[in-house]
């Protein structure tokens, strides 16, 4: 191995990634006087967390009753009950205080008359235990990730966060079990960098590019989620893989599910209004997993749209066009750039589109990462927040507007945790040099690679896979076929074609980091997903069609070793943080 | 006559010509911008020829194919295709813009891709926008309040559509470098990304530094030396109106 010029840092706490958990982590780590880094591979504010649209939960009550515990409620009935109902508490209580402090940062909500925040409908946000639809989901127009996330970048700048841009993570540096760091590729010079911390916060998203088609950036690759592989550690709920019901067709790009809290319903080839049909009281504004796969039976059974009668319509051509201007402008825009329409005479094509990952690494309310050895514990000096977690308040289908929320309540509450466990100034311990030999030994390798399988044909090949054997409906066949096939793209880098062994923004390299990221946690998904034998939420089995809360009210655990899996269970948690709350029993789920 | 000297490595050479291997029929030619900080070498022009029967519409898709299939080692950012992360900015047939919403069929022979104009390169497309990065801090781009209370701040519809047009500027730059003034000024002139920054939380109604924050832009150099060019409305991807921002900003001061 050629030798790597190390650069070593020592922080109180590192943060990795800089989208919404990861800047709201930081900016609260800054506040408690704690030395923190925050490490991105992208600028902070290209993060995807820019690309939220349509807005984020709280019951502030702005546009009708409104009541945390109902919020509690449509999240764990969105969930299908495999939500730990103590997190999604917490994420409720929290979430009305979380809003207004990003209010106080400068978000800039829209109004409603009386200059409060704008709250618009969302699907499966109800009044009083799913009675009728409720006005949850506060928004800046249509761009309120936007918002949120150059807002926090603002704050992180306004504490003077130090900020590592354009370093990409290789993996965590542990030590008897605990986390005591991280190493990192910069990107702008080519050197590498270990940072030392106390307490490694995992900010780093989701993964939705192990797919085909996905409203996912391109950098959505579930970097933290690999390295805990990497680091012998658990992913869980990972069959969990959220269809958003409206990419633009041929795309991807992501519709908000505002423009049918706006007003925007279905149609399928008939004209028919289909969601009627499935969920009778909620239509269009069911949860994601419901209308996902709606679409995907009405395409199914040939009444889809086009000469190929693969997708439907989505009309908002009905609205006052002052109503869209206002509160609707950015998927005006994406419509007329991705699709040729205009929104305003014509209905947007669309299909279920990979859009979010439910699962993630294991953590508890505080952020504390879990893992299961002979029983549950947290890994010392380790936390995740964000998509990258599992906390879980998402369960086996996240509503919409809930991951804004998640973001912040969540970075708020790893920051809170750190500062309980972390004195500032405190000793750091010695590394072991073979962490740091074993991280760039694969760096190395993988930079020197000088075979015959180009990294977009393994990543092309691994998408193919996922979008056709780990969909919106999947069954014993699919996935047994799926398990095999997913394997093959990991065994293809055992020939591995890097051409460019430079070290300064090698993207040719960065890209295959990335894809050996991916197809760990795409090997993970596929196995989880196996071994998963009923539907829920997401996770929808032709030959398993219902919920079996006997056997499996439990969260996967899947941990991965180069191409082999473990796969264990643990129980989801069956009781609420406080006595403000009753446990919500599990139910029959009908929109 | 004035004789300019330019440094050695600032001409762009002819680079390597990788022809078509599909056979296909509608074929492209693709010009991009390479140039290596390992390599002690000057920059060159490659050529890609590039199969347009099966390409999707934007510039991106062209890169991306000439990154997945033909050339891997072609350096640029992007990230998420639609326009709102601000990644992929550059020039393409001598305008800025973002290479995933700009569609090739709205450009006009062979395509030539150039990194965003007047960066310091740091590899192939990729430019160093550390500078603005800088400017876009000395604005203090967060609300100045000193309301504590819990309640959220009261902003009446009128005065929250003033930041409309404004609050959207995705900073990917493509205005900035686009300013002849901020070309010969960057280190002092903000620019005109930074002033529309600048302006988003001068007229947000919550914030109470509004005097202060006007004072500071207030500066011959960091102000004035926008010349109403123009350049920089006519290139934002996201259809705003930096020179407008910054209009404002001096009539502001003038009435002040």
């Amino acid at each position: 191995m050629s030798a790597y010029k190390i650069i070593d840092h020592e922080y109180d706490v590192v943060v990795l990634g800089a989208g919404g958990s990861g800047l709201r982590a930081a900016v609260g780590l800054s506040e408690a006087g704690l030395k923190t880094a925050c490490v991105s591979k992208v600028f902070p504010t290209r993060s995807h967390t820019s690309a939220a649209q349509g807005g984020i939960s709280a019951a502030l009550g702005n546009m009708g009753e409104d009541d945390w515990r109902w919020h509690m409620y449509d999240t764990v009935k969105g969930a299908d009950w495999l939500g730990d109902q103590d997190s999604i508490e917490y994420l409720c209580k929290e979430a009305p205080a979380a809003v207004l402090e990003l209010e106080k940062y400068g978000v800039p909500f829209s109004r409603t008359e009386e200059g409060k925040i704008y709250q618009r409908p969302f699907g499966g946000m109800t009044k009083n235990y799913g009675n009728e639809t409720v006005q949850r989901t506060c928004a800046a127009a249509d761009r309120t990730g936007h918002a949120i996330l150059h807002t926090l970048y603002g704050q992180a700048l306004k504490h003077n966060t130090e900020f590592f841009i354009e370093y990409f993570a290789l993996d965590l540096i542990m030590k008897d079990g605990a986390c005591k760091g991280i190493i990192a590729w910069n990107l702008n010079d080519g050197t590498i960098h270990r940072f030392k911390s106390h307490t490694t916060i995992i900010a780093t998203g989701g993964y939705g590019k192990v797919y085909y088609s996905a409203t996912s950036a391109h950098t959505c690759t579930g970097d933290g989620n690999a390295m805990a592989l990497r680091a012998g550690l658990p992913l869980q709920d990972m069959e969990f893989v959220q269809f958003h019901p409206t990419g633009i067709y041929g795309h991807g790009t992501l519709i908000s599910e505002g423009v049918r809290g706006e007003g925007g319903y279905l149609v399928n080839s008939k004209g028919e209004r289909f969601m009627e049909r499935y969920a009778p009281k909620a239509k269009d504004l069911a949860s994601r997993d419901v209308v996902s796969r709606s679409i995907a039976v009405e395409i199914n059974e040939g009444r889809g749209i086009g000469k190929e009668q693969d997708h439907v319509h989505l009309h908002i051509d009905h609205l006052d066009p002052k109503v869209i201007d206002e509160r609707l402008p950015g998927i005006s825009e994406a419509s007329k750039l991705f699709a040729n329409v205009d929104v305003t005479k014509e209905p947007i094509p669309v299909v279920p589109t990979v859009h979010y990952n439910m699962g993630g690494i294991p953590t508890n309310y505080k952020a504390e990462v879990l893992t299961v050895n002979g029983s549950e514990k947290t890994v010392p000096g380790l936390m995740a927040i964000g998509e990258a977690a599992c906390v879980s308040v998402h369960g086996a289908n996240r509503l919409g507007s809930n991951s804004l929320i998640d973001l912040v309540v969540f970075g708020r509450a790893a920051a809170k945790r750190a500062a309980e466990l972390v004195k500032p100034g405190m000793k750091h311990d010695e590394i072991d040099k073979n962490e740091t030999d074993r991280c760039l030994d694969r760096f190395d390798k993988l930079r020197n690679s000088e075979g015959s399988n180009p990294t977009s044909e393994l990543r092309l090949s691994m998408q193919k896979t996922m979008q056709s054997k780990c969909a919106v409906f999947r069954s014993e066949k699919t996935l047994k076929e799926g398990v095999n096939e997913i394997r093959k793209p990991y065994d293809g880098m055992d020939s591995l074609s890097v051409k460019d062994k430079s070290l300064i923004f090698n993207t040719d390299l960065v890209e295959t980091l990335e894809f050996d990221n991916l197809i760990r946690q795409a090997i993970t998904t596929m196995d989880s997903a196996y071994h998963r034998k009923e539907s829920r939420g997401a996770h929808a089995r032709e030959d398993f069609p219902k919920r079996d809360d006997e056997n499996y009210m439990q969260h996967t655990l899947s941990w991965c070793n180069g191409s082999k899996t473990k796969i264990n269970y643990r129980p989801v948690h069956r009781s609420t943080l406080t006595n403000d709350v009753q446990y919500f029993p599990p139910q029959e789920r009908v929109y | 006559m004035v004789q300019l000297n330019l440094p050695a490595n600032s001409k762009v050479e002819k680079g390597q010509y990788y022809k078509d291997k599909t056979g296909s029929k509608n074929i492209r030619k693709v010009n991009v911008y390479r140039w290596d900080p390992s390599k002690n070498e000057n920059p060159r022009l490659d050529t890609y020829e590039v199969d347009m029967d099966n390409c999707s519409s934007k510039v991106l898709d062209i890169l991306n194919k000439i990154k997945n299939e033909i050339d891997p080692s072609v350096a640029y950012r992007r990230s998420c295709a639609h326009g709102v992360c601000g990644s992929c900015a550059m020039n393409m047939n001598g305008k800025n813009g973002l290479a995933c919403t700009k569609a090739h069929s709205e450009l006009d022979g062979d395509i030539d891709i150039y990194p965003l104009p007047h960066l310091k390169v740091l590899k192939d497309l990729i430019g160093d926008l550390s500078t603005l990065y800088k400017q876009y801090e000395s604005v203090e781009p967060w609300l100045k309040t000193s309301k504590i209370n819990a309640k959220e701040n009261i902003q009446s519809k009128d005065d929250r559509a003033k930041l409309d047009g404004f609050y959207e500027c995705i900073m990917c730059a493509c205005c900035s470098t686009s300013c002849p003034s901020y070309w010969w000024n960057g280190e002092k002139y903000l620019g005109p990304a930074v002033l529309l920054q600048a302006y988003r939380w001068i007229i947000d109604s919550r914030d109470e530094d509004r005097k202060e924050r006007l004072k500071k832009v207030a500066d011959e150099l960091k102000l004035y030396r926008c010349h109403t060019i123009l350049n920089c409305t006519n290139a934002c991807p996201k259809g705003l109106n930096p020179a407008k921002a910054i209009a404002e900003i001096k009539k502001m001061l003038a009435t002040a």
